[in-house]
């Protein structure tokens, strides 16, 4: 039937040719904004990494100079540390406090709409200056937590001075806005059939088996792919670091996100060539880390259908 | 799903019956969590309505002098007062919101629904650029907008918004268009309508769920975002909020945490808004889409 069609109006046919004549009229605000928007700064980006350029002059070809500039840069290393160390440690603990909670709220509890929206409501706010700045009056020298800590007896510290303890605030940060991955794994319970439990418990199997041999094995797409978002997310983190130590990084660039340490770069000194490069680093670490969830995805996660 | 749930209602009245203790236990902790999760932000919110000297003296919710000089103190901390700041990104987010639908439905649309060469190949290249990182963009497009002269405008916020370049939205909205039935699309075409009248007259109503979850979505990023507006506007008369909030930091004191607090509060008023009153639209969108 539909080859008999295909047959009597071939592609070049009028009523063919008039719908992929709108179609790109449809596109041509998408279209416009791919070329002008990302494409060309895209491969105008790619060019200013191989370039010194501080916008009044024009770029002047430097070969890899800018690459092998960042192996010799402290300031780079202590960047991309401080980034591999927050995405590394927030996302997993991110994503096993959503985990867990989606599963507790999961079976039938009264009240689930509430908790899950309470749960949710750090997730919208996350991002903003507001929270930033929340966050860093309570971890402040006499803020919140300190007081708390100092209810039960435990002398509290300058958490965002000590550069030994100001990351960990971010990370904590994160964490606490689990409630997206929470509400997308919530999702993903619902669809994980009732007789298998049903099975498990007439053969005695207790909560954690069940945990550990349905629920978890079931989630596995859910899983992965809450950890490819969040993972990619977390590379970008800009805001929290800007408030938190001011635009500088500090103490002693132990809050030095890889984002603002490009912006430094690129927005503060000018260096737009070498900011350049720093960012194409950051984009190919991001391509080169989900690659590898990819690949290593073929050995923990688990579709229904194979 | 249509078999799920009688097996979920079957199974709720047993289990209650057999393990009422497990459930308080669980409620206990849940509400734990919650209080430790939420406490913050509801210290946060009293703290802006105390007197500076207590904020950090006292972290308790309870106090014995409540005030609405922090909001009045900050509301003219800066050499402008806050009204412009929330006019200014009111104006952003608004005009975010507008392009964004014009911009991705259109796309959508034609990506879902009409035939033309290319159209996996573009398909595909949305899905990969939402995954790309925007400080990748940032300094080249940067030069193309301050040599348009536009530095200082709201121009390199809001163009990119027309030409839908935020690419989850149109993955949501193609998503969305799959699941309208195509025999509305070809009665209305044998009825002689075009592309543009189906569209217009079949579609775009139909997608209203869709596009009230980017109408949401869109809002609450533009509102809290601090990056684009950061670089792009350089005098305090144009800046939005949360760059207003940023320079309300720089020059902090000790009696400024009750105002930076009191604007901090202000300035979630609207998400708050949002999350009370379209909080089913937020959880459907995430669940559906993994929106942050």
């Amino acid at each position: 039937m539909a080859r008999a069609v295909g047959r009597r109006r071939p592609s070049g046919a009028p009523g063919h040719r008039r719908q992929g004549r709108a179609a790109y009229v449809f596109l041509s605000p998408w279209l416009l904004g791919l070329a002008l928007v990302t494409a060309v700064p895209l491969g105008a980006s790619l060019y200013l990494a191989f370039t010194d350029y501080n916008i009044l002059s024009t770029p002047r070809f430097t070969g890899f100079a800018n690459f092998e500039r960042m192996l010799g840069d402290d300031r780079f290393w202590a960047a991309a540390s401080v980034t591999a160390r927050y995405v590394f440690i927030s996302v997993p603990l991110q994503l096993a406090f959503a985990l867990l909670l989606a599963v507790v709220l999961d079976r039938g509890l009264r009240g689930l709409a509430f908790y899950r929206g309470a749960f949710y409501l750090p997730s919208l706010l996350g991002a903003s200056v507001a929270v930033a700045i929340l966050w860093r009056e309570a971890f402040g020298h006499n803020g919140l937590v300190n007081s708390v800590l100092g209810w039960v007896g435990i002398e509290g510290q300058s958490w965002l001075q000590n550069p030994a303890t100001a990351l960990s605030t971010l990370i904590v940060l994160n964490v606490w806005t689990f409630g997206s991955p929470m509400v997308i794994f919530l999702a993903g319970l619902r669809q994980v059939p009732e007789e298998l439990y049903e099975a498990a418990r007439v053969d005695g199997a207790s909560w954690y088996r069940r945990f550990r041999h349905i629920t978890v094995p079931m989630l596995t797409p859910i899983i992965f792919f809450n950890l490819i978002l969040q993972t990619i997310g977390a590379f970008q983190t800009f805001t929290q670091a800007h408030i938190i130590s001011g635009g500088t990084g500090g103490p002693v660039d132990s809050t030095l996100f890889y984002t603002l340490y490009v912006y430094q770069q690129g927005f503060k000194s000018f260096d737009m060539g070498y900011a350049s490069a720093l960012a194409w680093v950051l984009l190919l670490v991001i391509g080169g880390v989900t690659a590898l969830h990819f690949f290593l995805s073929k050995y923990w996660v688990f579709y229904g259908d194979d | 799903m249509a078999n799920a749930t009688p097996t979920a209602d079957a199974r709720r009245p047993l289990r209650r019956r057999r393990r009422p203790p497990s459930t308080l236990i669980r409620h206990g902790v849940l509400l734990l969590f919650l209080i430790v999760m939420v406490y913050p932000l509801v210290w946060m919110a009293v703290s802006a309505f105390k007197p500076a000297h207590l904020i950090l003296t006292d972290p308790g919710l309870v106090s014995d002098e409540y005030t609405f000089e922090n909001f009045r103190d900050g509301w003219h901390a800066l050499n402008q007062p806050f009204s412009g700041f929330f006019l200014n990104s009111l104006a952003v987010t608004v005009g975010s919101i507008v392009g964004n639908l014009f911009s991705c439905s259109l796309a959508a649309y034609a990506l879902a629904r009409l035939d033309f060469r290319g159209k996996r190949l573009f398909f595909a290249i949305t899905l990969v650029s939402v995954m790309l990182p925007m400080h990748v963009l940032i300094i080249p497009q940067y030069i193309f907008f301050s040599q348009l002269g536009w530095v200082n405008t709201y121009l390199p916020l809001l163009i990119p918004k027309f030409l839908a370049t935020d690419a989850f939205f149109v993955f949501l909205m193609v998503q969305f268009i799959r699941g309208i039935p195509r025999d509305l699309d070809r009665a209305a075409a044998i009825d002689g309508a075009g592309p543009f009248r189906v569209f217009w007259h079949i579609i775009f109503p139909l997608m209203r769920p869709a596009l009230v979850t980017t109408t949401i979505f869109t809002f609450i990023w533009t509102w809290n975002d601090f990056f684009t507006p950061l670089i792009y506007l350089t005098s305090t008369d144009m800046y939005t909020v949360p760059v207003a909030l940023n320079s309300m930091v720089s020059s902090e004191s000790q009696q400024g945490i009750g105002m930076l607090f009191a604007m901090s509060l202000l300035s979630l008023a609207p998400v708050l808004a949002f999350f009370v009153f379209a909080q089913r639209y937020l959880i459907r969108g995430v669940a559906t889409t993994g929106l942050k």
